[in-house]
């Protein structure tokens, strides 16, 4: 069948090959710095450095972990699944709620209540840092988790979303449930929540990620080296000046830093994709 | 757009939209309104009073050639990442559309740098590029390169833009083979039956009906290297040498938080603030358009 457009001996090989080589150029950075977690810093001052693991794996993640440069990464890790957490299933919370009241209800001011949601799908947090911290600041939430997520919280993707899907529903669902007398909770919990199973899955792949990868906002919410969250934590792992930075502990962390993320998408890859596609529409 | 059958009353679904109205409300349209009230004064330096000073800080900063060289320098910086990754990625997924079996292990390979921070990846390219330790710097210096972006603004450059894309190629990867898979393999077998060869065939087949694809991935990709590059720029370069990768986003949080310019940096979230309005535009538009196709 598919012999017609050239897939024939040679050429396949070319191919597969040519992917294998791109796949070795995308992974060799992670793959270095897996290498420079296993190794000393003395042999990462000589450069080149070695391209095969070295022993020291055990004493470097423990380093890290326990002691790191500020503060410990174990401590980091929490604080940035907590983050993450925080603002996947907090996100979803209230979107499934909100698109809930909007798509089912009619109320007094709900066109306004809707474009008020929906202006926020255009303003990403770094465009209104500065005012943003002020607000948390004003309410004393500076280095501490609910001031590290309400504010990613407000926006509308995840509304959008659901509200998307909750139309796609048939009306006969929810045209039954009235003419049996059900509560419109009951409705909500009963047959909606089921039936969106699939997609709060999906999103929540894709929230977890974006949570977990926040950098600019804890970098400005969090003075306090015990609040950091891993991903911006290791830039302050770097010495000020021309110091040598310590580049095997430093390393060990990032890849502790990306592991959570990278299993989530490699282990949900389906959920993952659709997620993709569904938040980009 | 509402549907046929809703259910009545009006406290309860007050009650459910509550938390998202409150938390929209204090954490975006209050330091919405904040930046644009700002914009429009200039704090005395002890920050006990403000001066009204209307559209003097727009005046002022777009009259700052720092300012308009961040712009420029945004626009390289955008315009390579956008280049880089989306090249990379087509041809990968080109090659990975051409396989049948195994196409799923190469993309389980492929699509996992997404879930790297950029912050992070900023901190692994920089270890490679770094003039003490890093290896690829020692392989250009042993060719006769002496490779320095702590010094020179045209490799700090490259470094950033670099860093940035590559993260960026597994999410256009995956977007570029999902259009290609969509292309009718009949269209294509009809036209290699004719004896069109395959750059022939992409060219007039493949590429112009990926268009839509391409298209969304443009607008997507630039708000990407727009906005969330701040962390790649940060670890790396901090903006430097001599602001040659000060992008809008980074001069907005160096001018407000380290320089405590607090006017101009909220006349410049202003003007980002119309700087997204336009790219949303445009992407909603398209995806009408999409849908229409």
């Amino acid at each position: 069948m598919s012999g017609m457009v050239e897939r024939t001996g040679k050429s396949v090989w070319l191919i597969h090959i040519g992917l294998m080589l791109g796949i070795a150029v995308v992974c060799f950075p992670i793959y270095l710095a897996f290498i420079a977690s296993t190794v000393t810093q003395q042999d990462l001052v000589r450069p080149p450095m070695p391209l095969l693991p070295g022993d020291h794996f055990v004493e470097n993640y423990t380093r890290a972990l326990f002691s790191g440069v500020n503060a410990p990464v174990w401590k980091m890790l929490v604080n940035s699944m907590i983050m993450a957490l925080g603002i996947a299933i907090g996100k979803i919370i209230i979107s499934l709620m909100s698109a809930f009241a909007i798509v089912y209800f009619k109320f007094p001011f709900k066109g306004v209540f809707f474009w008020l949601i929906f202006m926020t799908l255009m303003l990403p947090v770094e465009v209104r840092i500065v005012p943003t911290y002020e607000v948390i600041a004003g309410f004393g939430m500076l280095n501490s988790y609910s001031g590290l997520i309400l504010p990613l919280v407000a926006s509308a993707t995840a509304t959008f979303l659901f509200r998307q899907f909750y139309m796609t529903i048939p009306d006969e669902l929810a045209e039954a449930a009235r003419v049996d007398g059900a509560k419109p909770m009951r409705f909500f919990f009963d047959i909606l929540l089921p039936m969106s199973r699939t997609n709060i899955a999906a999103l929540f792949v894709i929230l977890f990620i974006y949570g977990w990868n926040q950098y600019l906002w804890p970098l400005l919410m969090t003075t306090d080296p015990e609040m950091n969250t891993i991903v911006m934590g290791i830039k302050q792992m770097f010495p000020s000046g021309d110091d040598l930075a310590d580049w095997p502990v430093i390393m060990a962390t990032a890849l502790l830093a990306m592991l959570p993320p990278v299993l989530v998408v490699v282990f949900m890859q389906n959920l993952f994709i659709k997620g993709l596609v569904d938040t980009e529409k | 757009m509402d549907k046929r059958v809703t259910f009545k009353g009006w406290k309860l679904p007050v009650l459910l939209i509550l938390p998202q109205a409150l938390v929209t409300a204090i954490f975006f349209f209050w330091p919405a309104g904040q930046a644009i009230y700002q914009s429009a004064f200039i704090p005395d330096p002890f920050g006990l009073k403000s001066q009204f000073v209307g559209l003097g800080n727009f005046e002022y900063i777009l009259s700052d050639p720092y300012y308009l060289a961040s712009f420029k320098t945004t626009a390289v910086f955008s315009l390579l990442v956008t280049a880089v990754s989306m090249g990379v990625a087509l041809w990968l997924a080109l090659m990975a559309d051409r396989i049948i079996k195994g196409s799923g292990t190469y993309r389980t390979f492929l699509i996992w740098p997404y879930a790297v921070a950029p912050a992070v990846a900023g901190v692994l390219w920089l270890f490679m590029f770094n003039p003490s330790v890093g290896i690829v710097s020692f392989y250009l210096d042993t060719i006769g390169y002496d490779w320095n972006h702590k010094l020179n603004g045209g490799e700090a450059m490259w470094l950033v833009v670099l860093a940035s894309s590559w993260g960026r190629i597994s999410y256009n990867f995956l977007f570029f083979l999902a259009g290609l898979q969509a292309v009718p393999r009949s269209v294509i077998e009809a036209a290699a039956i004719d004896g069109a060869h395959f750059w022939r065939r992409f060219w007039t087949i493949v590429f112009p009906l990926l268009s839509p694809t391409t298209f969304f991935l443009l607008v997507v990709n630039i708000v990407y290297a727009f906005f969330e590059t701040f962390g790649v720029i940060h670890t790396i370069t901090s903006g430097g040498p001599q602001q040659s990768t000060t992008i809008l986003v980074y001069k907005v949080f160096s001018d407000g938080f380290v320089g405590q310019d607090l006017g101009s940096s909220a006349a410049q979230s202003v003007i980002l603030l119309f700087l997204v309005g336009i790219l949303t535009v445009i992407q909603f538009k398209f995806i009408e358009k999409r849908v229409h196709y």
